[in-house]
């Protein structure tokens, strides 16, 4: 999958219920791809903010945006250019870490400065942040030694700067 | 806070298209005063102006019509929820007030699915309000629970589950504010039945709490400037005018527009009225099948100008082959449906009525003369002429069903109310009657719902008393909601219902006939065969008085002593010929430059070279 038509697109939305569904039953009805979705509160507690991350060419990301727009709860939409801004997952991850291995495993974590969180007698769970990129190459390294399991969150992201998004331009074309 | 509009608060109809409201409605103001929460909903309708609903009661929504009981609003208790739906949808075409439709829980509420649907892709201010279970009740599959919310997600403006009773004239006024202005469109109001219970204060007016709702009605200058500098440059230019221009009430501005620059005008189905049918520039409807000069204007334009339409597929035939060399000015009130299936060279995101006004205002001193497109105008002419709307008499002796709709709109004229079903009777009565005025043609043109008809010239004739009603309808269509003439014949509402008779699904038919082979699976009917139902006695039995018409002879007859009836609904079965079919024709996911004009028959297009 192409990573260059990939955005990421912060909308904030009045904090209300069945506001996710609107948005996610917008994008499936529509026929739009959703690579990953987050949602939680922002510090007005009246606002959501819900990172989207699109993989779109920019004509139907410009019709994502506008039907978006259309949401009578949608306050604004704004997309985060990766440069301008920071961009994190988190991955827990259970790895197979048996005597033999465990200090490679640990080692591993040491050089991505993830955290054990758990330990048991043959397994590490391991918690990590990072952009996309950073957590596929840790799990790449984790990889041969086994994963039982892992979960990952969505994306956040937040603008680069003093300015706030509530202040900023929302993307609004025509 | 967006402040309500004294408009929305009293739910007049749009200034526009009432030329004599020219003074401001007053607000009612209520002081805090206790009342149910069923009481806060009816004297929230109240005071938004609402005067007529239609509906049926059930369980959930009992408490409400308590109140409603003594209220001053009428309510028309009709026979079917989809019929409320339709009668809403028909109420609020005609009057451009928002139409209210009202039901219980489960069935009730599922049962207006599909009025709602045919309203938003009609853009129809209407709201629904539904009864739901109480709140300790809900998400437990109680008896009649439906999650009416969820299920209308996708074919709503908006809709709002009510929370609290103190919450109920907020949400009344949100949802007729969001119903009716910017894009209309469908809002629901799902209300438990304990919040319709619980005692609460009313007080009006309440305060609009929409950050998010903020609709453009103004066009941006520059925009504006642009498009008056390609109109100025076009050679082929064709306003492309939708159901946009008649919701805004620019059908005066669009004639000013036109005559101004005399650039050609095509109607699409959801506009028929917005420009006088019989006015020199107009060349009829475009799309699948529209008259070949419209059909042809836009596949040679080297400009649309589009106004309040959205580029249906209906419209366009096969996307990548409209309008090849045409240049795009597009103007919407709702900017995702710009770019959404053509590129827009210009967009312009605004009402129509503001938009024409200021294209007016821009063109004003730079038009560039109607003499620059008289090559283009040569050319369309030459294809009037060529290719008129026409039919041809059965040889089989059957009645002509394009013959009676002729007559219809010749005898009854161009101030009635026309409101046709789904299918070959509906593009006939699009073709053969002529629209001078708005308001004057209601469909169902996104949806296509059949069974439309009736129900929407009930609530047609509820919102316009002294205007003749006519249903142009089919038997297939007839018999999906034809019990609202109960409805009708017991709430003195003399609606004309014309079926046009041909037994069969007609358009169905002519798909059979035409694509596959004549293999008629499934569209004979037996209202000719068997005369199963026999429309006349059906009529006698539902309360209205039953005509029938089966040849040429007795067509004019037969309209007039329907016309001369007036205490009572009237159906006419006119029994025609089940051949005819309606052309021109583009066929489904065809070019445009692929039209028909008659079967085996292609126009001859000769100056290509143009």
């Amino acid at each position: 999958m192409s990573t260059q038509n990939k955005h990421t697109l912060s909308v904030l939305v009045e904090n209300k219920p069945g506001v996710l569904a609107r948005v996610s039953g917008l994008f499936s009805r529509r026929s739009f791809n959703i690579d990953s979705l987050a949602v939680g509160e922002t510090e007005n507690p009246d606002v959501s903010r819900i990172t989207i991350v699109v993989n779109a060419d920019s004509s139907p990301l410009e019709q994502v945006t506008k039907q978006l727009n259309k949401l009578v709860n949608v306050l604004k939409i704004v997309e985060l250019d990766p440069q301008q801004s920071v961009q994190r997952e988190l991955l827990l991850v259970k790895v197979r870490a048996e005597r033999a291995v465990r200090g490679q495993v640990l080692e591993t974590v040491e050089l991505f400065r993830a955290k054990v969180i758990d330990v048991a007698p043959d397994t590490l769970t391991i918690e990590a942040t990072g952009n996309p990129d950073k957590l596929d190459a840790l799990l790449r390294d984790l990889e041969p030694f086994g994963i039982k399991e892992m979960v990952q969150s969505g994306l956040v992201a937040i603008g680069r700067g003093s300015r706030s998004i509530t202040t900023g331009p929302a993307l609004r074309a025509a | 806070m967006t402040k309500p509009t004294p408009e929305t608060l009293a739910n007049r109809a749009n200034p526009a298209t009432v030329a004599a409201a020219t003074v401001a409605p007053a607000v009612i103001t209520v002081p805090p005063t206790p009342a149910t929460g069923a009481g806060s909903l009816v004297r929230s309708l109240e005071a938004l102006g609402v005067e007529v609903v239609f509906g049926i009661p059930g369980g959930t929504i009992l408490p409400a019509y308590d109140p409603l009981y003594d209220s001053s609003i009428r309510h028309i208790l009709v026979r079917h929820e989809q019929g409320a739906g339709h009668a809403a949808t028909g109420y609020a075409q005609a009057t451009g007030k928002v139409g209210v439709c009202i039901a219980t829980s489960g069935p009730g509420a599922t049962n207006l699915v599909t009025a709602i649907a045919d309203a938003y892709m009609d853009s129809v201010p209407i709201v629904a309000i539904t009864g739901q279970v109480s709140r300790p009740s809900i998400g437990t599959d109680a008896f009649q629970e439906a999650d009416i919310q969820g299920i209308t997600l996708p074919i709503t403006k908006h809709n709002f589950l009510i929370q609290t009773p103190e919450e109920i004239p907020e949400v009344l006024a949100e949802a007729f504010h969001l119903a009716s202005t910017g894009r209309p469109g469908p809002v629901l109001v799902d209300i438990p039945k304990d919040v319709q219970q619980a005692q609460t204060t009313f007080a009006w007016p309440p305060v609009l709490d929409l950050p998010g709702y903020r609709p453009t009605l103004h066009p941006h200058g520059k925009q504006i400037r642009e498009a008056a500098r390609l109109i100025a440059a076009a050679r082929r230019p064709v306003l492309y005018v939708g159901g946009g221009v008649l919701k805004a009430g620019a059908t005066d501005g669009l004639r000013k527009l036109a005559e101004l620059t005399g650039i050609p005008v095509v109607t699409t189905l959801m506009a028929l009225g917005a420009f006088p049918d019989s006015h020199p520039q107009h060349l009829g409807m475009p799309g699948m099948h529209g008259t070949v000069p419209a059909v042809y204007a836009l596949q040679k334009s080297d400009l649309l100008i589009v106004l309040g339409a959205r580029f249906d597929d209906r419209v366009t035939g096969k996307l990548d082959s409209f309008a090849p060399d045409a240049k795009v000015v597009h103007a919407d009130i709702d900017p995702a449906e710009i770019g959404k299936n053509r590129h827009a060279d210009v967009p312009i995101v605004g009402d129509a009525r503001h938009v024409i006004d200021e294209l007016i205002a821009a063109i004003g001193g730079t038009a560039s003369g109607a003499s620059s497109y008289d090559p283009w105008w040569s050319t369309l002419n030459d294809l009037r002429t060529r290719y008129p709307l026409g039919y041809d008499e059965p040889t089989d002796g059957t009645l002509a069903p394009q013959y009676v709709i002729q007559r219809i709109g010749e005898l009854v004229g161009p101030d009635a109310v026309y409101v046709a079903g789904v299918g070959q009777h509906q593009m006939w009565a699009s073709q053969f009657i002529k629209y001078e005025k708005p308001g004057t043609w209601l469909n169902s043109g996104g949806a296509g719902t059949m069974g439309y008809a009736v129900p929407a010239a009930m609530g047609a004739k509820v919102g316009l008393p002294d205007t003749a009603v006519w249903a142009i309808d089919g038997d297939g269509c007839f018999q999906m909601t034809n019990q609202e003439l109960a409805t009708c014949a017991l709430e003195g509402i003399p609606v004309k219902i014309a079926v046009i008779n041909n037994g069969n699904l007609g358009m169905v038919r002519q798909w059979q006939t035409l694509f596959y082979e004549g293999r008629y699976s499934n569209t004979e009917l037996g209202t000719h065969k068997h005369r199963i139902p026999d429309f006349v006695k059906l009529a006698d039995a539902l309360g209205c008085v039953g005509l029938r018409c089966e040849s040429k002879d007795d067509v004019d007859a037969t309209i007039k002593a329907a016309m001369e009836i007036n205490d009572r609904p009237v159906v006419i079965d006119f029994t025609v010929g089940k051949d005819a079919m309606v052309w021109p024709m583009v066929a489904a996911g065809t070019s445009n430059d692929e039209i028909m004009f008659a079967r085996d028959v292609r126009p001859a297009f000769e100056e290509d070279d143009l």
